[in-house]
This record gives C-alpha cells, structure tokens and sequence, in this order.
C-alpha cells in the first residue's frame, strides 16, 4: 500500500509545480509596473531602482521563479499588503473557520444526501424516485449565494429564528456558534447532497440488482437488513472517495457562503484580498486550496485501497 | 473491403447514431422541457431590444424600491429600476456568459484534447500534467484569481470561466480519442497513408464530438453559475449594466425593505440553470450507446 501511494505522490509533485508556475505567472497578469502600484506617491528613480532590486524584478523570469519558489518551500509565501502580516499566518488564522463549516456542510450532505439516494434506489421508478431526483438537480441547480439570501430572508429577516450573519469561535461558545454556522452550512453542503444522493442511488442501484443481494433476498433476510447491511455497505465505497473530494470543493464554495453570512474564512479572505489589491494573499490562497485539493485526493485513493480488497489483493 | 473503403465507410454505428439519438431525446420530456426553458430566455434575451419595457437602466427617484405592481411587474430597485427590464437584459449577460466561456474552454481544450490522446508520448505528459494541475484548483477559486488579475468586467469574467473549466474538456477529449484512435477505421485511414492533420478532422473528431457536445452543455449552466457568482462578488458584468448575480449583490442589501428584489433574479438563475441541466442530462442519455 505504501509503494502505492509514493506512486501517487510522486505524481503529485509535478502537478503542484505548475500549479505554482501558474499561480507566479498570475502576477505577471497585471497591467502595468508592480513596483508604481507599490511605490504608492513615490516616483523617485532612486527608491524605484531599490524596490526593483529588492523584490528581484531586475532578474529574469525564471530566476523570479526559482526564488518565490524557494521562498514558498520555506513557508514564506509573502506579505499581505494591507495587514502587513506574512500569507501564510493569515491563511493559518482563517483557515480553522472555514474547516468547520466544511465539516458541518459534510454533516447536512451526508445527513441528506445518502437517505435520499437509498430511498430513491430502493423505490427506483416510483414517485419518490423521481421526487429524490428533482431535489436533487434542484440542489444543483440552485445558486448558493441566492439560496443563503433567501434563508437569511425567511429564517433571520421573517422568523428571527437564527442569526443572519458572524461567526463565534466553536471553542469560545460551542452552542452560539452552532447557531450562527447553521445556515450557511446548510446551504453549503445542499449541493453536494445533491451531488451525493444522485452517487448513492446509481451505486445502489448497481449493487441491488446483483446476484448476491437476490441470495440475500431469496434466504428470507428482511428487506431491511438487504437494503443497509448487505447492499449499502458495498455501495459505500464509491460514496467514502467521492465523500473525500468532495470535502475538498467545500473549500471553493466556502468562498460565496462566508461572503453572504460574512463569516471571516478562508474564503472571504480571498475576497477581500482581491478587492484590497493584495495579490500575495490571493496567490497563496490558490496555492494552499490547489495543495488542500490534491491533498484530498490522495485521501481519496488512499481511502478507496483501504476500503477496497480488491484492489489491495491486485497489487 | 479493402483498408480504403473501410476508411472511407467511416463509422456505421455512429453515423446511425445521431437519429436515434435524436428520437430518444424527443422521447425524452424532461429533456424536453428543459429545451423549452433554454429556449423561452435565449429568445427573450435576443428580443431584448425589441420587447415595450422600460431602459434598465433608467433610475426614477420616485419609483425607488416599489413593491410588484401593474405598473412594475416584478418591482423597482434602490435606484428606481424596472427589475422586469432589468432581468430579461441580464438575460444576455448570462446566456452570453455560458456560451462565450464554454466556447472558449471548448476552443483550447478540445485540440489539446486531440493532439494529447492522437500523439501520446511527452505530448500527452506535458498536456496531462497541466491538466491536472488545473483540475487541482477549484473552479471557481481559479476564476477569481484570474478575473482579480485581468481585472473585473464581464469579457474578463468569461474569459476567467472559459480558462477554467478547460482542463475538463481536455481530459474528455483525450480519453475519447484513445479509445476512438484503436478503430479498424482509423488504422485504415492511417495505412492508406493520410496525413495526421485529415485523419484527426475527418476520423477522430466527428466521433469523439458527441460527449463533448453533451459536456458543453452541462458545462454551461456551470458556467452561467460562475457568472453570476463573479457579478455577485462584483468581478463580472460592472454597474450599470445589469447582470442577475450584480442584482443580487445590491439586492443582500435591502433583504427587509425589498424582498422583491432578491427573488427574482435568483428564480431566473435557477431556471436557466435547471433547463441546461434536463437539456443535458437528456442529451448525455439520448447518445449514450449503453442506454440502447
């Protein structure tokens, strides 16, 4: 299993280079000369030259490159211009927010999705099926932003029943801030249900129509346990992996939800980072989403070889 | 049959396979409905300019966040803005969005797709590589990375959208053509010497084109999404153009005095949106050959 996944990571390791090739090259994106939009009022030559020298522009590119890169390795990925604090402190302080709407998203995916995609295998071609099915491209389909406007109108504006907005740390006030990540959890991790009930209902329906579930019914077993102890457990294993990257997404979509509930995360860090013009922020939140990322996909394929015999017994 | 006519004959199976797809999509009323919704504001976005509505961007200060009315169907806005009128020009905004940027990642990634997969070797490596360094970082994270950067205006915004859901249609088209590039037709086509360049425009691509053409239009409403995600956080369509996800970027703002203004243009995004899905997932069933 460990060649495995040092095969695996080796493979990472150059998909993560160009992701930071790119990442560097987004600053080459920018209109005009950095180091005018740095100086501020400042024009004259002298302290240009300085600022050039200093940030390394009088080299060539891949120079360039190969410090940024070097600093990265480091753990230096930059200044943040607008709090003076180094990227990746303020990456390691928001994070933590981000994570646990991550994993309350998970919890309401996981809640709503996998029932609904049994209930709608199990009753394949029924109402309910087709019921399951409209929710769940309507999950899909929905923007989440516009879902988290319409939730903060009826349950924060109409009912008062839960707080519209802010963020209260888990272990400062676990019950406040339950309340207050409710909301934007659950909008967050709608489409993913969907995404999830439409995984276990194909993976179900694979797995009930095989030979072993028809032995399985022909003994006599109930159809209760046919259903979640023989068919579920086997069609569990798509759902763990795809569970896995999905957690990485949660990430991406963190982006809208913690702008609308302004819940200070990961993700309106990168908001705010664009609109502050502070591109060191917004490189580094790339960067550590594009490393998170593959970092869930190696879970995933270490999760799928754990959990598939198969698979181990191939190797 | 020699290995010329064999080229030549093409493909059977697939030729054959555009009408009874075409028949299964008709069968299909989902789909079919979903094409109805696509339709209905793809025409409403073209006769924009034709339909007796108000400017959008007409402000009344005496008309400034009125509720639905005979007067305003849907309601005003803050700045007094007919939101009806608002919403069928945002309709451009969208469906533009989706089809531009999907136009775009369609136009890089498919012949990456084809020279990776037809080539192989360190072709493929390179192309794969950078595939999955792409794939790595979230849509919409990339897209707002690369819409700060060029700066925030719709073509950008596209642009942004277009660049990042192309790694999808690279690794598609890649795998299509593998599986394709082993036919007899195309071993034929190779042996009786044509140049790569017509058998990859002859052979390769009207056979790979069908789940690409099914990804395009699932990739849409993602796209169409995205748009209206990058408006919302202000790096798409700039005011006073109207856009549906700028008008609910103003519209978070007056959740308690005009409800109104929230509701609609959210309801258009989820339809569109919810019509290329049934188009799609119709499409994608119609000429899957496993479905027959």
């Amino acid at each position: 299993m460990y060649s495995y996944l040092a095969r695996r990571l080796l493979v990472a390791i150059p998909t993560i280079l160009i992701v930071s090739v790119f990442v560097f090259s987004l600053q080459k994106l920018l209109p005009g000369d950095p180091i005018l939009a740095m100086a501020g009022e400042e024009r004259d030559p002298q302290v240009l030259e300085y600022l050039r020298e200093k940030y390394r522009l009088n080299d060539p590119i891949p120079v360039q490159y190969a410090s940024w890169l070097g600093g990265v390795l480091q753990g230096d990925l930059g200044i943040s211009l607008r709090t003076n604090q180094p990227v990746l402190e303020l990456i390691a302080q928001k994070l933590p927010v981000t994570i646990q709407l991550a994993i309350m998203s998970m919890f309401f995916a996981l809640v709503i999705g996998i029932p609904m995609g049994i209930l709608a295998a199990v009753k394949k071609n029924t109402v309910l099926d087709y019921l399951a099915s409209f929710v769940a491209l309507s999950g899909l389909s929905v923007p989440n932003f516009w879902l988290g406007i319409m939730l903060i109108l009826l349950v924060s504006v109409k009912l008062g029943w839960l707080p519209a907005s802010g963020y209260e740390p888990f272990f400062s006030d676990p019950v406040q801030s339950i309340k207050t990540m409710l909301m934007p959890s659950f909008v967050l991790g709608n489409a993913l249900a969907a995404t999830l009930m439409r995984h276990t209902r194909s993976a179900m329906i694979g797995v009930l129509s095989s030979d072993y579930i028809r032995t399985a019914r022909a003994k006599g077993l109930p159809e209760q346990a046919v259903v979640l102890q023989h068919s579920f457990r086997n069609a569990l294993l798509p759902i763990v992996t795809l569970s896995a990257l999905l957690f990485g997404e949660l990430l991406a979509g963190a982006v809208l939800t913690e702008q609308i509930f302004t819940i200070p995360g990961f993700g309106k860090l990168i908001v705010d980072a664009v609109f502050n013009r502070d591109y060191a922020v917004v490189q580094g939140v790339v960067l550590c989403t594009a490393a998170g990322f593959i970092l869930m996909n190696l879970l995933a394929d270490a999760l799928y070889f754990i959990l598939n015999p198969r698979m181990r017994a191939a190797l | 049959m020699t290995v010329a006519t064999l080229a030549e004959a093409g493909t059977p199976q697939q030729q054959r396979a555009p009408s009874r797809g075409w028949r299964k999509l008709k069968a299909n009323k989902a789909a079919l409905a979903g094409f109805a919704i696509v339709l209905f504001f793809t025409l409403l976005a073209i006769t924009a300019p034709l339909l007796p509505i108000p400017d959008p961007n007409a402000t009344s200060w005496t008309a400034i966040r009125q509720a639905p009315s005979a007067m305003h169907w849907l309601g005003t806005d803050d700045l007094g803005r007919d939101i009806l009128s608002r919403m069928i020009w945002g309709a451009q905004a969208s469906l533009l969005a989706g089809i531009v940027s999907v136009a775009i990642a369609m136009l890089i990634g498919v012949p990456l797709g084809l020279l990776a997969g037809y080539f192989g070797g360190w072709i493929d490596m390179v192309i794969s590589r950078i595939t999955d360094a792409f794939l790595a970082m979230p849509f919409l994270i990339t897209a707002i990375a690369l819409a700060a950067f060029l700066g925030p205006s719709l073509t950008n915004a596209m642009i942004a959208i277009g660049l990042s859901a192309m790694p999808i249609f690279i690794r598609l088209t890649r795998g299509q053509v593998l599986s394709v590039k082993t036919e007899d037709y195309v071993e034929g086509a190779r042996s009786i010497g044509l140049r790569h360049s017509s058998i990859i425009k002859r052979y390769i691509l009207p056979n790979v084109l069908a789940p690409i053409l099914v990804q395009a239009t699932l990739t849409v409403p993602t796209a169409i999404i995205a748009e209206a995600s990058l408006s919302f956080l202000g790096l798409g369509q700039q005011p006073p153009a109207p856009s549906w996800g700028s008008m609910l970027n103003v519209a978070k703002n007056f959740l308690s005095q005009a409800p109104w203004m929230a509701v609609w243009p959210g309801i258009a995004i989820y339809l569109v949106v919810i019509g290329f899905n049934l188009l799609g997932d119709g499409l994608r069933d119609a000429l899957d050959p496993r479905e027959t």
